[in-house]
């Protein structure tokens, strides 16, 4: 038993948490969010440079072939950088659900041009009466001949906008909420009768809302079996879930040592206010809290690198307190900054954000604990 | 990064498993749960423990520690903790025995190691005061030279099992001009000696647990003392650390937790049992989601330990968490008794009165308002950890 990360793996840590250093401060990090499509496309080319893009995929379609460990590391150094540009969107879902569909032309392909960084993707799985529920879908897609023709609407795409290809989840059969009957086109961007309508995200990362009015697709751009799709979205979601929770855990230990220096400097009675009790034992909670939540990081990734049966289990628990533990941390984080805490300014507000963005992205801490209740008796 | 058991872990595990379910009697369990023959039954089971060789696990090999992985530490006692069996008596065997190990003469060891490892002596701990609780340095217990002896005057109070003690490893001042943590000297006494009186204190959960001991012109050979004069807290303090760790009872919670899964699925409510009731779930959720954690943060706490770092600053979150969890478990136990939460047994049983677990719950959730108090309150963990750890 052991809680150290491989050579590679320091590595790896290093290596980004050099990049957020040098090139990732607070006010580029700004200056990136503004640009056109949300992110800075010179920082991608530097990520695809570093093997960052390759790292989850694997060595059979040109991956660094990394496991839940390799992706920990590099979600967590996002997380304390704040950095947007969409590793989420384009590597782990869009690359994980080709990565995870086979390794057939189609996937070596696209794998080969998100690792070079040429190829920019997303998911769209959300749609407006969905709220968290995966599979209600209601997009259909309708058989015809060789070809399927899409209708229907997607919601809160991330980086809809910034993509060149889209993975879409539809319903190629059973009723709006059934499991079986959802299968995964992947579809171009610039195809004919679909529309992106592009939106911010309190976060700063752009989204968009993607109608499909008759879009014909070939069978070809089916990925993975028709109708079950499904499972092939929960594979991915569960490793995009335990990456972004990574990503929060960096975000809380980020959070809680800006409040804890701030608190040292930051003089009110003659005294900084970190000398006062009250304050203090906020500050032990906040620290608390992040630690429970990175053993439950920790824990969920153990599990999954196992194989083991309690990885589920595991991941659930370890969403539920990512959300409780960030709305304590970052609620304290912005009381304990005080006036200047409610500013744009400060970078503080920014990462509260993230991290509330990271409780409500694939279920909030509500959603998923009425998950876990059903799981007790395991 | 892993925490796979590897198959000599799982066979080790198993061996425990075995063993504790040959050794640990029902019969010998009620005794140890009944009050009048509580000692005996501690006593007899920690004989079967040394006579094994898994008395002090910790211990240096040579003193008749095991030599255990952090994963054989963590197998035994999840298995100790599922097989409903109680830890060691800590303090002779995890705390004194700890502060001889590393301070005492050779002497000390040759005397007093061989009898807490086998139980003979029944230690207990003399560190809070009247005037000196969560701010033990302000303690004043005097102890003055008197030739080879000192004469100790004061009086310590929440000694646990006092009345089973025969010795009792005690923090006094012996340099009255100093100020707080220095003047302080760590002393071994022996219970018989004349001039001790241990007074009972009835406490909120209906057991005799604390005490209150009191040194009337008490004579204590120098030989009895660790280290040096005036050092007594640099001892001390090694000990609250290891103390801390051992509070948090992580284990225990997890199995107090699964017995209370099963009372749930049982109760009925309104025709449906409990556990079907969406609050409850909810109640059981956050509880075992935080459990979850500590169990890592705790196997995080071990693998630093094994890496020579020593306990850290990490110790006093699991005393405050671990103490959080216990008692949220025996509100849980509590609600879930219901009526029979209240009743004290005399004549009839609980299951006469009408339930198994009514007076258990009440006792372990008043005992249990404790945990938050000992071993430091955790209130003065978090100020420990806002000085240790964040630097404030």
């Amino acid at each position: 038993m052991n809680f150290n990360l491989s050579e590679e793996q320091a590595m790896i840590k290093d290596s980004v948490a050099r990049f957020v250093a040098d090139d990732y401060n607070f006010d580029q990090r700004r200056q990136n969010v503004a640009m056109d499509k949300g992110f800075n496309p010179d920082n991608w080319q530097t990520f695809a440079a570093l093997g960052w893009l390759s790292i989850p995929f694997p060595e059979a379609l040109g991956g660094f072939g990394g496991n839940a460990v390799d992706t920990m590391v590099i979600m967590e150094e996002f997380g304390k950088g704040l950095v947007a540009e969409p590793y989420v969107a384009t590597v782990l879902l869009f690359g994980g659900l080709l990565a995870h569909s086979g390794d057939g032309e189609l996937q070596q392909q696209l794998i080969a041009k998100i690792i070079d960084g040429s190829l920019q993707g997303s998911f769209a799985y959300l749609e407006r009466q969905s709220r968290f529920e995966l599979s209600d879908v209601k997009t259909s897609a309708v058989a015809e001949g060789d070809n399927y023709r899409l209708n229907g609407e997607k919601t809160v795409v991330f980086n809809g906008s910034a993509a060149d290809k889209i993975i879409i989840s539809v319903r190629t059969s059973g009723e709006q909420y059934d499991e079986n009957g959802i299968s995964l086109f992947i579809v171009d961007a610039d195809a004919d009768g679909l529309n992106h309508t592009d939106y911010r995200l309190m976060d700063g990362q752009r989204a968009a809302n993607i109608s499909l009015n008759n879009v014909v697709v070939s069978k070809l751009q089916l990925i993975g079996e028709l109708d079950q799709g499904f499972s092939l979205i929960q594979s991915v979601v569960t490793e995009t879930t335990r990456a972004i929770c990574a990503e929060a855990v960096g975000i809380m230990q980020k959070l809680t040592e800006t409040t804890v220096e701030y608190s040292k400097t930051r003089e009110q009675f003659g005294t900084a206010i970190g000398k006062f009790q009250a304050l203090q034992h906020r500050m032990v909670d906040m620290f608390i809290a992040g630690e429970q939540t990175r053993s439950l990081l920790y824990r969920a990734v153990c599990s999954a690198n196992a194989n083991s049966d309690d990885s589920e289990k595991d991941l659930l628990a370890l969403k539920v307190m990512v959300g409780r533990a960030g709305t304590l941390i970052g609620g304290e984080a912005i009381q304990l900054h005080g006036g200047m805490g409610m500013t744009d300014e400060l970078d503080v507000g920014h990462y509260v954000k993230r991290l509330m963005m990271i409780n409500t992205t694939f279920g909030d801490a509500d959603y998923n604990q009425a998950r876990f209740s059903k799981l007790l008796n395991r | 990064m892993d925490t796979n058991f590897s198959p000599e872990d799982l066979a080790f595990r198993d061996q425990v498993r075995t063993f504790f379910q040959d050794e640990f009697t029902a019969e010998l369990a009620a005794r140890i749960s009944t009050t009048a023959s509580h000692k005996t039954g501690i006593v007899e089971w920690q004989k079967i423990l040394a006579k094994k060789g898994w008395i002090a696990p910790n211990w240096p090999v040579e003193h008749g520690g095991t030599g255990w992985s952090i994963t054989q530490d963590y197998l035994f006692e999840r298995e100790r903790a599922a097989a409903g069996v109680p830890d060691v008596v800590p303090f002779g065997l995890k705390m004194v025995g700890q502060v001889i190990i590393a301070f005492g003469s050779e002497a000390q060891k040759q005397l007093f190691l061989p009898r807490i490892y086998n139980s003979d002596d029944w230690w207990c701990q003399g560190y809070s005061e009247p005037g000196a609780g969560s701010d033990l340095a302000a303690l004043k217990t005097r102890a003055e030279r008197d030739g080879d002896d000192y004469i100790v005057n004061g009086a310590k109070i929440w000694t646990s099992y006092a009345q089973y003690a025969d010795w009792i490893f005690c923090l006094v001042r012996t340099d009255p001009t100093s100020n707080k943590q220095s003047g302080i000297s760590f002393l071994l006494i022996e219970m018989k000696t004349p001039g001790i009186t241990v007074n009972k204190i009835d406490s909120i959960d209906e057991k005799h647990t604390l005490n209150e001991v009191v040194f009337d012109n008490v004579h204590v050979p120098m030989a009895n003392r660790i280290g040096e004069e005036n050092k007594g807290w640099t001892y001390a303090k090694v000990l609250l650390a290891h103390e801390r760790t051992a509070i948090a009872e992580i284990a225990k919670s997890g199995h107090y937790l699964a017995e209370l899964k099963a009372i749930a699925k049982e109760e009925i409510s309104g025709g449906k049992a409990l556990m079907e009731d969406t609050l409850i779930q909810r109640r059981f959720a956050n509880i075992e989601i935080e459990l979850m954690a500590l169990e890592f943060t705790e196997l995080r706490v071990l693998s630093s330990f094994a890496e020579g770092k020593g306990p850290g600053p990490e110790s006093s979150l699991l005393k405050i968490k671990g103490t959080e969890v216990q008692q949220a478990i025996q509100q849980l136990r509590m609600d879930l008794a219901g009526y029979y939460s209240g009743v004290v047994t005399g004549e009839l049983s609980n299951e006469q009165i009408g339930h198994g677990f009514g007076d258990r719950a009440r006792r372990e959730f008043m005992y249990g308002r404790a945990a938050t108090i000992y071993g430091g309150s955790n209130e003065v963990q978090k100020n420990i950890t806002a000085k240790a750890v964040l630097g404030l």
